[in-house]
């Protein structure tokens, strides 16, 4: 009944933790590993040109809605204009203005982008595009398009390509050469292939983007086709006919616009170019997080200063220690002095590091209990005796700081990490259970608590743990959960086993 | 491993684990706790009900009464003290006698009211106590034991242990002091512990840690075969100390006065499981007895009856507990 109790509240704690963590890994796509990283782009447009004599603004199409990609970050870049974005039809646009220029002038659009596969286009449904206005000629050679192209097809996707392929074929195609001549680029290609899909009445648009690839340097832009099935949007390459969104491919802008537009000026040149790079993987989940709308990245330890952020990254540890007593304690059967007090000399060892940590507690114990037992002979009071203990360990740690100093012994400088008033109660204990029990239980105990210690300190010096624990707080239910389970273990304990080999022994007789 | 594990587990030997989680934690109330852990407590529970107990000369409760130590044992050559919250012996002393103006240990060590003085006053801080708390100091009438026990102990006095679950004593062992345990009735600190068979209250084999030992070390008389005097009367109060407190499972610790009788000592809400070894037998499968077949309404008497009926040595089958027999 009682242990039914029990298995339920860990099980709600363990699946509370653990579908935090997969949410916080597959949607936020939070790191598991300590130092990961991500490949990332940063993306310019440098848009130069001649300012007019009188008030210039130049206006750049920038990337909105990017299927496949998210922008972590961007910048605009300039001297003396001012900069504003704003939402049109067709997607954001920049907008540099100044009112007077002089010499040749150059602005900047920078972006880090970063592969987002859970994001894609997340606009509504398009209205039914109007028919285009076209003179008699041109209407029947639509038409007549349409009709045949529609034979030939059984559904958007495929009425797409077979339009895409007459216009590929150009001036050979009886009707399509009615409206293009041999030298149309891949983008006019694509404008006329909306305009027979809105003859059509189905919604396409002209994509414009760029290959994001392991290289650096300028790139040029390429055109897709993207056409509205009624469901969601299908992406077809007007040049290879090929349908779906290459995996590297950035939309920069929609529409048959150009990328830039100038006005009071000339001479306008954009160009483009990438360079990958690699990020945080970190920094972009929750960025993410944010741009997602979750709360989980509001209540993230990293939102805390730096300072507070490491104190957690090793208080967070501490649970973890302590499950690492609770093993060893009532599964193996350890004696130490003090429940936790082996945590905190193992968090004392992560500055000292484990040999040193070992060798300077024991120096800093057996002097100690050396003095303990000099002052049992001039029969203190108890609160003034582990006085006289604790500031003669103080000044113990501080001789050692300073001999060790002189001697160029980094490490040992770290003793001043040593939780000094825990090892005067230990020192304490210690000697009273070596006058009370004997000098074995004194030291075999002493010994216990110092195994717990470093194995305590070996399970929280694990950077991936410590990570996962910072990153994933809510681990820590789990821990919850486990010593729970743990907490009603009636079975024997390891050394148990020793203890009682007498009994067993019978039984086999 | 496993199979030592499993070949516990048949012989129904009480892990620690276990008895903190199903047996001390479940039947011990925390709030009665210190009915057991203040030794003046029990002592004064156990007189209100006509138990005997040691004589109480006096309570140091101060570090101002530290001086009025010679004043409260008075004209009595032999005393105990005792810090009331000591836990496992720790802090006891026993005065057997003077030495001019000194005062003799059981052991022979010669302590000056100085000493004894320091002693105090660090028991009184609380240096033997749990936690460190605050403490008093008894002191009480040195109990002389039984001349039965003469052969098989080392200076100290001998005590019985009884392990008391839900008023029905269950087990049972002799604790005889060594040169080993300096005179004191310890088992980790190497006395010897010997089982009782529960119905006749005749000693079994003793043992030093897990070491069956024959014969007492230092006086090398044999230790089984003895019989323990007043073996009914002890089991009687062991089953009234439940009543006048209340805890489930605890051990009751006897020591028998030559003149007096058996006289209750202390009693403990978490007590040792060495007791096992001493017996030569878990204590699990003579609890799950109990859990099976006892009336734990019965008054202390048919209690007592129970016990010597079903915990003679030696003592039958495992009994499996009724909810896993039936599932």
């Amino acid at each position: 009944m009682r242990n039914r109790h029990i298995f339920i509240l860990a099980a709600v704690l363990t699946v509370i933790s653990v579908s935090l963590v997969t949410y916080k890994v597959r949607v936020l796509d939070y790191p598991l590993l300590p130092r990961e990283q991500r490949q990332v782009w940063n993306i310019e447009a440098a848009i130069s040109f001649d300012p007019g004599p009188a008030a210039v603004k130049a206006t750049l199409k920038i990337p909105t809605l990017t299927p496949g990609f998210s922008v972590l970050d961007e910048y605009f870049i300039s001297r003396g204009f001012g900069v504003s974005t704003r939402v049109t039809p067709a997607g954001r646009e920049a907008e540099w203005a100044v009112r007077q220029a002089s010499g040749p002038q150059t602005v900047y659009y920078r972006a880090v982008v970063y592969k987002d596969p859970q994001r894609i286009v997340e606009d509504t449904t398009p209205p039914f595009p109007p028919r285009p206005q076209l003179d008699e000629p041109s209407r029947i050679a639509m038409e007549g398009l349409i009709a045949e192209a529609r034979r030939q097809s059984a559904d958007v996707a495929s009425f797409t390509v077979q339009l895409l392929r007459r216009i590929n074929q150009g001036e050979n195609d009886p009707y399509v050469s009615v409206f293009l001549d041999r030298r149309a680029t891949p983008s006019e290609r694509a404008e006329l292939a909306t305009m027979f899909l809105a003859g059509a009445q189905i919604p396409a648009r002209v994509a414009h983007g760029i290959a994001l690839r392991d290289k650096s340097g300028r790139v040029q832009t390429d055109v897709l086709l993207e056409v509205h099935d009624g469901v969601q949007w299908l992406y077809f390459d007007p040049v290879t006919t090929q349908q779906g969104l290459p995996p590297d491919f950035l939309i920069w802008w929609r529409g048959d616009e150009r990328i830039a537009n100038l006005e009071g000026g000339s001479g306008l040149e954009v160009t483009l170019a990438v360079q990958p790079n690699l990020f945080d993987a970190m920094m972009i989940a929750e960025r993410r997080a944010k741009q997602l709308g979750s709360r989980s990245a509001d209540f993230s330890l990293s939102t805390l200063p730096i300072t507070t952020q490491t104190v957690y990254s090793v208080l967070l540890m501490i649970p973890v220690g302590a499950l690492v007593i609770v093993l060893l304690r009532n599964f193996v059967g350890v004696k130490t002095f003090g429940t936790f007090m082996p945590v905190l000399i193992a968090l004392a060892f992560r500055e000292t590091r484990l040999l040193w940590g070992l060798v300077l507690f024991a120096v800093i114990v057996s002097l100690g209990l050396l003095i303990r037992f000099y002052l049992e002979k001039l029969r203190l009071l108890l609160v003034p005796r582990l006085t006289c203990v604790l500031t003669v360990v103080v000044l113990l740690m501080a001789a050692i700081s300073v001999v060790s100093q002189k001697l160029d012994l980094q490490p040992a400088l770290s003793i001043a990490l040593f939780p000094m008033v825990i090892i005067s109660m230990t020192i304490e204990r210690m000697s009273i259970v070596w006058e009370e029990r004997g000098a074995s239980e004194a030291i075999q105990e002493g010994v216990g608590s110092l195994l717990v210690a470093a194995l305590a300190y070996l399970v929280m010096g694990m950077a991936w743990l410590e990570h996962l624990v910072f990153v994933f707080p809510e681990l820590l239910l789990l821990v919850i959960a486990l010593s729970l389970l743990m907490g009603r273990y009636t079975g024997y304990r390891l050394l148990e086993l020793r203890r009682f080999r007498a009994l067993a022994r019978e039984q086999q007789a | 491993m496993f199979s030592r594990y499993r070949s516990l587990a048949r012989e129904g030997v009480l892990g620690l684990n276990r008895r903190n989680g199903d047996y001390t934690l479940r039947f011990n109330p925390r709030r009665l706790y210190p009915l057991v852990d203040d030794k003046l407590k029990t002592k004064r529970l156990a007189l209100q009900a006509g138990i005997a107990v040691p004589e109480l000369y006096g309570v140091i409760e101060t570090q101002h009464d530290i001086r009025r130590l010679p004043e409260i044992v008075g004209s009595h050559p032999e005393f105990v003290l005792k810090p009331a919250h000591g836990s496992a012996g720790d802090g006891i002393v026993v005065i057997a006698g003077r030495s001019g103006s000194r005062y003799r240990a059981i052991n022979g060590e010669l302590f000056d009211l100085e000493e004894l003085e320091y002693h105090l006053s660090n028991a009184i801080s609380g240096q033997f106590s749990l936690g460190g708390v605050p403490d008093v100091v008894i002191v009480e009438a040195l109990v002389r034991f039984s001349s039965l026990f003469e052969q098989v102990s080392y200076q100290g006095v001998p005590d019985i242990r009884v392990i008391v679950f839900r008023g029905i004593p269950v087990m049972a062992m002799v604790r005889l002091p060594t040169r080993a345990s300096r005179g004191k009735a310890n088992l980790h600190q190497g006395a010897v512990g010997a089982g009782i068979d529960m119905a006749s209250g005749v000693t079994l084999d003793g043992v030093i840690g897990s070491e069956v030992v024959k014969h007492h070390p230092d006086t090398a008389h044999p230790i089984a075969g003895l019989e323990i005097p007043d073996w009914r009367t002890i089991l009687d109060i062991s089953a009234r100390c439940y009543d006048i407190t209340g805890l489930g499972y605890i051990g009751v610790d006897v020591v028998l006065d030559k003149h007096r009788g058996p006289l209750v000592l202390e009693l403990n809400a978490r007590p040792g499981l060495a007791i096992q070894i001493a017996n030569r037998q878990g204590l699990l499968r003579r609890l799950r007895i109990c859990e099976e077949r006892a009336n734990f309404d019965a008054p202390p008497a048919e209690r007592v009856e129970f016990a010597q009926r079903e915990f003679r040595h030696p003592v039958g089958a495992v009994v499996e507990p009724r909810s896993r027999a039936a599932s």
